[in-house]
């Protein structure tokens, strides 16, 4: 019995002083962030590793999941006679919730890694302490513009995830489906709004900042050689991943 | 040029450093003997600042490390090069880019101008043409020449060698210590160098220390360490597996 309290007690221990040194990272992330040196290059270079590159996954999952999206609701709704609200429903899905959850859950898994992995190499092979030698600082130079990248990019991506994924669902709604295309069209617009667009841009560049904060924290304080670089490219990822489904929840509510 | 008074450091309940010092003078050349989990490598990051003390101080041309700002630390840093064991040279980057790295973040110099002082510096540790390939395209013993190259190239005033030898086959070890000698000569500059191959330590060094369990437990010239009679360090200086120091 004292075990497994002990056990729980050094699970939320552990828990809590990892929470209290992800705070404190964005605490410093943030100060860096707003204090020159500004390495402009290092951050174009990131938004097109982060974003730019992330544009293929993202199209494929957005637009696949627009498409099934109308398909499964198609089925469902034609039980009742309402296949015309398909428009309204995939617009709505994307705009609040698929877009932005979706292409920050696609981003955690391929840049939040790609991050996590870069960093931690570098600890481990000490070219973060060659940094510091060489009287620069790594937050400035390695997280912050990892950090910006991430949170802009991620804006932009689920922009096009919205877009794309309505777009599928179009196309299997009124090509596939044969659903009258003014009909679907007018179902869209009429039941969204401009609001419904901004509160799922709100999302991602939350869940933008998440994944370039839990990316660098985890490749940052990387310990151990290879297994301590495996070990922090997937507690990148699942800790990001996490993060975004329950954080998706509380702006959900919060943004109403 | 370095004072290290008294350095107490310890990781959790391992406690490495207990009570170091050791001082070297300007244009002095240090080596630091000793096996591993002496607490070589814990030494020289606290003489450039990559760890802080639990007690003791490291005082760096009459700064002490501890006391100081983000920035002073830095303006420190500057007169500091460091050749990493693994040379720790940036992936990302070609070997020029990586050679001016300090020039590029601390000076207004163009990238042409850069890479002719890269260029020079590669020179000086016997590289040539090799400015636009990437580190993993490099050998062992090119990597550390690059290195070196790095940590002379903003003219540093003390150099740091953690383990230089280390990884190299003998010849091509033997020409790296050459070239540190040869660079002390040439640039006049501080050495502090740990390493726990005596060879290399004879060859480079003014002076020699050796820490054992977190203290200098002897210091000499070369030829002192060589004839020393401490029974600690004579079984470290002749590789014998028999004497007070156990295998771990």
């Amino acid at each position: 019995m004292t075990t497994w309290l002990e056990l729980i007690g050094r699970k939320a221990g552990n828990f809590i002083r990892e929470m209290g040194a992800v705070l404190l990272f964005f605490g410093q992330t943030l100060r860096w962030t707003v204090s020159s040196p500004f390495y402009l290059k290092n951050l174009l270079k990131q938004m097109e590793q982060i974003g730019v590159n992330s544009v293929p996954v993202v199209l494929t999952t957005a637009i696949s999941t627009g498409m099934v999206l109308a398909l499964q609701s198609y089925t469902g709704f034609k039980r009742f006679g309402a296949q015309s609200l398909i428009g309204a429903v995939v617009s709505l899905s994307m705009t609040r919730e698929l877009g932005p959850v979706l292409t920050g859950l696609m981003v955690a898994g391929r840049a939040g890694a790609a991050m996590a992995a870069e960093l931690g190499t570098m600890r481990v092979t000490e070219q973060i302490d060659a940094l510091y030698t060489l009287a620069t600082n790594p937050m400035k130079y390695l997280v912050v513009p990892r950090f910006l990248a991430s949170t802009i990019m991620m804006f932009f991506l689920s922009a096009t995830g919205m877009f794309v994924g309505i777009a599928g669902g179009y196309f299997v709604g009124v090509k596939v489906l044969g659903t009258n295309p003014v009909t679907y069209m007018n179902q869209s617009i009429n039941n969204t709004e401009v609001q419904d667009i901004w509160y799922g841009l709100i999302k991602s560049l939350v869940f933008g900042a998440v994944v370039g904060l839990i990316g660098c924290y985890k490749g940052f304080n990387t310990e151990g050689g290879a297994e301590g670089v495996g070990k922090a490219t997937t507690g990148a990822v699942v800790v990001s991943c996490m993060l975004i489904l329950i954080l998706d929840y509380f702006l959900s509510a919060l943004l109403w | 040029m370095i004072e290290i008074t008294d350095l107490f450091k310890s990781f959790g309940s391992l406690q490495v450093l207990r009570g170091v010092n050791l001082a070297v003078s300007k244009g002095e050349s240090v080596t630091v003997i000793g096996g591993s989990g002496s607490g070589k490598s814990v030494l020289i990051k606290h003489i450039i600042g990559l760890l802080f003390p639990d007690r003791g101080q490291v005082k760096v041309a009459g700064q002490v490390l501890n006391n100081l700002d983000a920035q002073q630390l830095n303006e420190v840093r500057k007169k500091f090069g460091m050749l990493f064991q693994m040379a720790a040279l940036f992936d990302s980057l070609p070997v020029w880019e990586n050679v001016g790295f300090g020039l590029k973040q601390h000076t207004k110099l163009s990238d042409r101008e850069i890479r002719k002082i890269a260029t020079e510096k590669l020179a000086l540790v016997g590289l040539k043409n090799v400015e636009d390939k990437m580190p993993v395209d490099l050998s062992g013993g090119m990597r550390k020449r690059v290195g070196l190259a790095r940590a002379i190239a903003m003219d540093a005033e003390i150099i740091l060698y953690d383990e230089p030898t280390t990884g190299l086959d003998p010849i091509t070890a033997d020409a790296i210590n050459d070239l540190i000698v040869d660079l002390r000569k040439k640039l006049g500059v501080t050495s502090v160098a740990i390493t726990h191959d005596m060879h290399s330590a004879y060859k480079i060094s003014d002076r020699i220390a050796m820490l054992y369990k977190g203290e200098i437990l002897e210091t000499g010239t070369p030829d002192d360490i060589k004839n020393t009679t401490n029974p600690i360090v004579k079984q470290f200086i002749t590789g014998s597996a028999v004497g007070p120091i156990t295998a771990e």
